[in-house]
Formats: structure tokens, sequence, C-alpha cells
């Protein structure tokens, strides 16, 4: 693992966390979707904050298939956990809102299996030869 | 907060979505190789082009984008507080088995244990 690849798993924590936030306040603000008129929804994706929240997320999608281009999905995923630790952490640092010791309980769990995989190899099954087209 | 029914249905098929998506884009990503060799030889070009012709990809993309959708109507629905630790609990618990048994990675004690903190980590931060 280089500290490029520790970048990116980085990267795919902290687009993912904030792309959901910005989804969230969008849908906050969009019409209750109801199952008879499932197409309101289609009219959620011209919120700015929806839009936003997709280019984010764009960028966390190019973050994540490089990731599992060169690590399981089983380490990728525990690594980038981190995001729950992300969210903790802001709310209590920028939103100035209360941190219960049940959620600092979470935080420090969510960060032992981070170290824990993290410490461990990334990538288990064998590449194949670049030069073999993909299926 | 609501819970009904519907907001159930939508959290089974976005973990669903969510967990295909995620283990058909391992497969596809696995198959295509390190991008960062890939680029090195081929160029950036090259290597979206190794991307783009992967059927497994497009696979991959179809399950994302239901599970895109279905989380814009469980966020609309129910709290994220809500969505995101019950669903990302449920996924990871799937995606160890696929990963496990479908990708044939080795999944180690050390990434079991892993995998069980977080789930229990994520339940302890949505209380």
């Amino acid at each position: 693992m280089t500290p490029k690849k520790y970048l990116i798993l980085f990267a795919i924590t902290v687009f993912s966390t904030v792309g959901d936030l910005f989804l969230k306040k969008g849908m906050n603000q969009a019409e209750i979707i109801s199952l008879v008129h499932p197409w309101v929804l289609l009219y959620a994706l011209a919120n700015p904050w929806i839009i936003f929240g997709v280019l984010i997320l764009c960028c966390f999608f190019a973050a994540y298939i490089s990731s599992l281009s060169w690590a399981d999905l089983t380490y990728v995923m525990p690594a980038t956990a981190f995001g729950y630790v992300l969210t903790a952490l802001t709310s209590a640092v920028f939103l100035h809102e209360h941190v219960s010791a049940s959620r600092w309980t979470g935080v420090l769990l969510i960060s032992m299996a981070v170290g824990f995989v993290t410490r461990g190899p990334a990538k288990t099954v064998p590449p194949p030869e670049i030069s073999v087209e993909a299926e | 907060m609501n819970r009904r029914p519907e907001v159930w249905l939508v959290l089974a098929l976005f973990v669903l979505s969510t967990s295909a998506g995620d283990v058909l884009m391992a497969k596809a990503m696995g198959l295509i190789g390190d991008l960062g060799k890939i680029r090195e030889r081929e160029g950036t070009f090259g290597a979206i082009r190794r991307i783009f012709v992967s059927g497994w990809f497009w696979l991959a993309v179809t399950a994302m984008a239901s599970s895109f959708f279905s989380l814009l109507t469980a966020l609309n629905w129910a709290d994220l507080s809500f969505v995101g630790p019950a669903s990302s609990a449920l996924t990871f618990i799937l995606n160890t088995f696929a990963g496990k048994f479908y990708l044939k990675e080795q999944v180690t004690g050390r990434r079991w244990l892993a995998a069980a903190l977080v789930c229990v980590g994520v339940f302890f931060i949505s209380r």
C-alpha cells in the first residue's frame, strides 16, 4: 500500500459522506414520493443539492472503482467505514450536536475495525494479466 | 419517523441493489486489473476504454442506478440517521459473504472481525 492508495481510500470516505448529506438535504426539499406517483422522483433530480450530491458521488465512484482494481471488496468496505466516524465528528465540531457516549463507542469500534483491516493485505485474489481483455 | 411497510420494502431494495452493485463492480475491476498499472501502459483513455468495454461494469452500473433511486426514495421517507446505519450494516454482511463465496476472496479472521466491529459500531452510532 502506497500513500496514494491510502489517499484514495480517504477520498472514498469523504466523498460518500458529503454526497449522502447533500442528497438528504435535497430530498428533504422534494415533494413526498408515493408509490402511486413514482415519477416525482425524477423532478427531484433538478434540485441543486441533488445535483451537487450527484457530482460529489461521481468523484466517489471514480475513487471507488479505482480502489477495487487493486484491493478486495472485503478490504475496501471496512477500510472506508471511517465515514461514520467523520459524520459523528463533524456533527460534534461543526454542527455542535451532542454526541452521546453510545455514539463515541460506535466511533471507537469502527476506528478499531479500520485499523485492523488496513494492516492486512489489500488484495488476496491474484490479478489477471494486463494484456487479457476484460469480459 | 415513519416506518410503514413501504419504508422497509425500499430499504430491502436498496440493500440488495447496493450489494449487487458492489459485488459486480468488484468482479469487473478484478477482471480488468490495477488501473494505475494499465494507465502507465496504455494511458488514461486506454484505462477508461478497458472499463467501458466490460459487461460486468455495465451490470454493476445498472444495479448501482437502482440503488441510487431506492436511496433517494428511502431518504424522502425516512431519516438519514436511520437509513444510513440500517442499510450499511446489512450491506456489510451481504458483501462479506459474497466476497468469500462468489468473489473467492480470502476473508481472514482479521476481515471478519473488522466487518463485525463495523456492524456493531454502526448499531451504537445509530442509537
